[in-house]
């Protein structure tokens, strides 16, 4: 008989998975520890849903426990198998699979669950909440197949759903209750600021508008209002709050109010259970933001462990809110009533505004719209309940109050004071003592290595003043130099150190590299190894032998992967300017091979989708067309515009220049896509500012503009000169491309890496014409030596053997 | 245990992968940088990618389709993700060069 007792988890979220974390780190050996969960997946962040939608963040990237971790400290898991029945008497529970455990100790973590109006017509399909996992699944999916998009409410989570669907590139219109955004975090000017940025990003909104039903057959179709004005619609997000989940612990017999009702030490009213997180109700509140779950976690933990704890007391909150450029903070009273002063700074000019609420000389409450740098120390103000009188305008300022005037504790002393278990990254529940033990303790001396022990500032980054404050509390001088990430796991090397050493040290291949500059994976990875191949292709034109193996699928077989391991074909049609006979011999490829789909891209091509892998070399011998790079780290397309060929405005030949343009760049790779257009007027119909290089005529000249993107995020090109005659655009436009080629970082797209060094920059660098022609002549000896891809491999039988399966296997006789 | 013939060395580019049927499993066979053969099922555990379309990097591959890593000599998957696939022992005739591979069952 062992002497563990049992613990069972109701609930594989935040608040619970915390909570057993702190159990193993205080008594690693005191329970036998069985979890039950809703959702098939592990423990993840759930505030960084957000982050999924809005594009750059995986699924996988938001897994805070793994299910490695599951099994590394011996916790049972059932996830997608919620608890069904839950038996006090016998102290047992049963899961919806019908797997029962019994506990001595019963922690309810349930969360909550998205509150959905009682509307009529809230049961079709299309109405979601935003709240796992699967609404985001379901969001994404909805984008690929519909435009419009509405979200009831217009609170944290519903501008973060909108902005998420926004990106996804839906209409979006958000309808709220009241008249101002926000109105539970923000006042009425900040409120007004987020809406007119937002307006500006896309964004619609609807304010002050009750909804009344929600019609539609099957699917919803639009949204009817109580003034009886209608908005059509093919999804509803409903973000207009949460509710504790309680179903369970009612049925149980446990003390319900609006959540499951806890004590001081989160008892819940039947002895052996306890309740934590969204799921409980401490004196009267059931809060909703991770900080607090995480302070009850801590209790919770301590008290199961048998640790000294002096309660939870309920939290204050604070809220921060980060849209794609738009930063918000608010916390505690921010709201202006009878016995409250406030002090405000509003400049409409540069969108900022910043509020202090103060009672009694202490700061209550805090909204900041703009600048949210001084959040974290604002809201350590607030719960320090510090006298700050005749420090309000310097701390509004910014003016630091720690520059040994005297007044008030310093920097040093508030780290000093802080108490051990208060939460500094809220995100991820790190308090000040674990920060500690990992300087003191676990030799980390820098934010780096802090953040990679602790995940302290690693999500969000709110907190990133604090911790390294504490850095310094702790470490004193022994703080290290801030370690620079390399470009992969496998280097500390970052891109132009390694570019640098390429070339000093004359390496040639990917091999010598990683072996020079002693690379932890002898062979790499699959970020390092092909950008390793483009930097050493960038730097030895004439001699680098291309390492297809070290290339991505989509560019070693020149053809664009789909999910199902088929692959399209996408053949160059310069400045998207084609023929009959040309498009019936593309017509009859697809017919030939029953090409499944045939589809205009958005660049001005016919692209033949869900092609068997071995009939590629077959269907490119037969169109005899060449490449068009559709899946590689390359030009893309040239588009155009009629321009004065046909078109009464056009100023210019645009689609000369753009063929004239297409035929010269072609086949060439570069760090990441490259997409260019040419306009032939003003007008702009080839929508020439959202390229990565756009050439816009006017009456006259030549208007070049450059790092534009119309992708994920979408950013208008900046003008980089405006020229006179043809040969000029040639000019620029190669040394430009050229220098992108020489200077990004691979799969930096020319966007990200304008926004990165400024355009000033790219315009003192060419702006000398002797460097433009260098340029343009180290650019025309990479072109030199290109061959079309389609071609060389079905000429190639080493190359193209590659494309069939082998034989059918043979029994032998043995 | 059935001894299969599925092709010859040189049908197989170093870190590059064929792929065969045996009746309703593709099985993708690599070789690695030392020469080593791996067959393994051609499908990752992940969302099913094609992982005779992926990377070789030393003696794993990475799916084309979300990129997780598998170990080719173990079918396992690298941390930090998770889950395992069937792998098939290889063998080749050292003067010809012809490769068996062993299927249970």
């Amino acid at each position: 008989m062992s002497t563990t007792k049992k613990l069972v988890l109701v609930g594989n979220g935040m608040a619970g998975i915390r909570t057993i974390e702190h159990i193993l780190k205080l008594a690693p050996h005191a329970y036998e520890i069985t979890v039950f969960g809703a959702e098939p997946h592990p423990n993840y962040n759930r505030i960084m849903l957000s982050s999924v939608l809005a594009g750059g963040t995986s699924i996988e990237d938001i897994v805070i426990n793994d299910w490695s971790w599951y099994e590394d400290n011996g916790i049972q898991v059932y996830p997608g198998d919620p608890i069904v029945r839950m038996d006090t008497k016998r102290k047992e529970v049963v899961s919806r699979n019908g797997v029962r455990a019994t506990y001595d100790e019963l922690i309810m973590a349930t969360g909550s669950q998205a509150f959905i109006l009682p509307l009529p017509g809230a049961d079709k399909e299309g109405v979601i909440g935003f709240r796992d996992i699967k609404d985001c699944e379901t969001m994404m999916a909805a984008s690929q197949t519909y435009r419009k998009a509405a979200v009831i409410g217009g609170g944290l989570l519903g501008l973060e759903a909108a902005r998420g669907l926004l990106n996804l590139g839906m209409d979006v219109t958000v309808i709220h209750i009241n008249g101002h955004l926000m109105d539970r975090n923000l006042d009425l000017p900040a409120g007004l600021m987020l809406q007119r940025e937002l307006e500006e990003q896309g964004m619609k909104f609807l304010l002050n508008k009750h909804t009344e039903e929600i019609t539609g057959k099957h699917r919803v179709k639009a949204i009817r209002f109580t003034d009886q004005t209608v908005l059509e619609t093919d999804l509803v997000v409903m973000a207009v709050g949460i509710r504790p989940q309680v179903e369970l612990a009612r049925q149980a017999g446990l003390d319900v109010s609006r959540g499951v009702i806890v004590d001081d030490y989160m008892n819940t009213s039947i002895p052996g259970i306890s309740a934590v997180g969204e799921c409980a109700e401490h004196r009267g509140i059931a809060y909703g933001l991770v900080a607090p779950l995480y302070e009850q976690g801590m209790v919770l933990a301590k008290r199961l462990a048998g640790a000294a704890t002096e309660g939870y007391e309920g939290s204050v909150t604070s809220t921060k809110l980060k849209v794609s450029g738009v930063d918000v903070f608010s916390a505690g009273q921010f709201k202006d009533s009878a016995d409250t002063r406030s002090i405000r700074i509003q400049d409409d000019v540069d969108g900022i505004y910043k509020k202090m609420v103060l009672k009694d000389g202490k700061l209550v409450g805090a909204v900041l719209f703009g600048d949210t740098t001084d959040g974290a120390s604002l809201f350590s103000l607030i719960k320090s309940g510090e006298n700050i009188s005749g420090r309000e305008r310097a701390i509004l300022l910014g003016v630091p109050s720690d520059s040994g005037s005297g007044s008030g504790p310093s920097i040093a002393e508030r780290m000093a004071s802080m108490p051990d278990d208060e939460i500094v990254c809220g995100c991820n529940g790190v308090t000040k003592a674990s920060i500690g033990d990992a300087v003191l303790n676990k030799g980390c001396n820098t934010l780096g290595a802090i953040k990679s022990c602790t995940k302290a500032s690693a999500s969000c980054g709110g907190c990133k003043p604090i911790v390294e404050s504490l850095l310094v509390h702790y470490a004193g001088d022994a703080v290290g130099e801030q370690v620079k990430e390399g470009i992969c796991g496998c280097t500390s090397y970052d891109r132009d150190e390694i570019v640098a050493q390429i070339k000093e040290m004359g390496l040639k291949t990917v091999k010598e590299v990683m072996n020079v500059l002693g690379w932890n994976e002898p062979e790499g990875c699959s970020k390092c190894r092909p950008s390793l191949n483009y930097y050493l292709g960038m730097i030895w034109p004439a001699e680098y032998e291309d390492e297809r193996v070290s290339k991505f699928t989509n560019e070693r077989y020149h053809a664009n992967i789909q999910k199902d391991g088929t692959y399209s074909v996408i053949p160059r049609i310069y400045g998207g300017v084609t023929s009959p006979a040309e498009l019936m011999k593309i017509a009859a490829v697809a017919e030939k091979y029953d090409v499944p789909m045939v589809k205009f891209t958005g660049g001005q091509r016919l692209d033949l989708l869900g092609v068997q892998k071995e009939n590629l070399p077959k269907i490119w011998e037969e169109l005899d067309m060449p490449s068009g790079f559709g899946y590689g780290k390359a030009l893309r397309t040239v588009k155009t515009c009629v321009g004065n060929t046909f078109c009464r405005f056009g100023t210019q030949d645009s689609i000369e220049m753009g063929i004239r343009l297409e035929k010269k760049l072609d086949k060439m790779v570069a760090p990441a896509k490259v997409k260019l257009a040419v306009s032939g007027c003003p007008r702009n119909c080839a929508e020439a500012t959202i390229k990565d290089l756009g050439v816009v005529a006017i009456d006259g000249a030549w208007e070049l503009h450059v790092g534009g993107n119309g992708g994920v995020k979408v950013r208008a090109a900046e003008l980089l000169c405006t020229v006179k005659t043809d040969a000029e655009v040639e000019e620029w436009t190669y040394a430009y491309l050229q220098y992108y080629r020489e200077n990004a970082r691979w799969n930096e797209r020319t966007a990200a890496w304008i926004e990165r060094v400024g355009l000033d920059h790219v315009k003192k660098a060419l702006e000398d014409r002797d460097v433009r022609l260098a340029l343009v002549e180290r650019l025309e000896l990479t072109l030199g030596r290109t061959v079309d891809p389609w071609k060389e491999i079905i000429e190639n039988d080493k190359l193209r053997k590659n494309f069939t399966p082998l034989a059918d296997a043979q029994p032998t006789t043995h | 245990m059935n001894k299969l013939h599925i092709g010859h060395l040189e049908d197989i580019d170093e870190k590059g992968s064929r792929t065969f049927k045996v009746q309703d499993t593709e099985i993708a066979v690599f070789k690695l940088s030392d020469g080593s053969l791996h067959a393994v099922e051609n499908r990752c555990p992940h969302k099913g990618g094609k992982l005779s379309e992926g990377m070789v990097c030393g003696t794993a591959v990475h799916c084309p389709l979300h990129d997780w890593k598998i170990d080719l000599r173990s079918g396992k998957v690298h941390e930090p993700d998770d889950g395992c696939l069937n792998t098939y022992p290889t063998e080749v005739d050292g003067n010809s060069g012809e490769i068996y591979i062993t299927i249970a069952g």
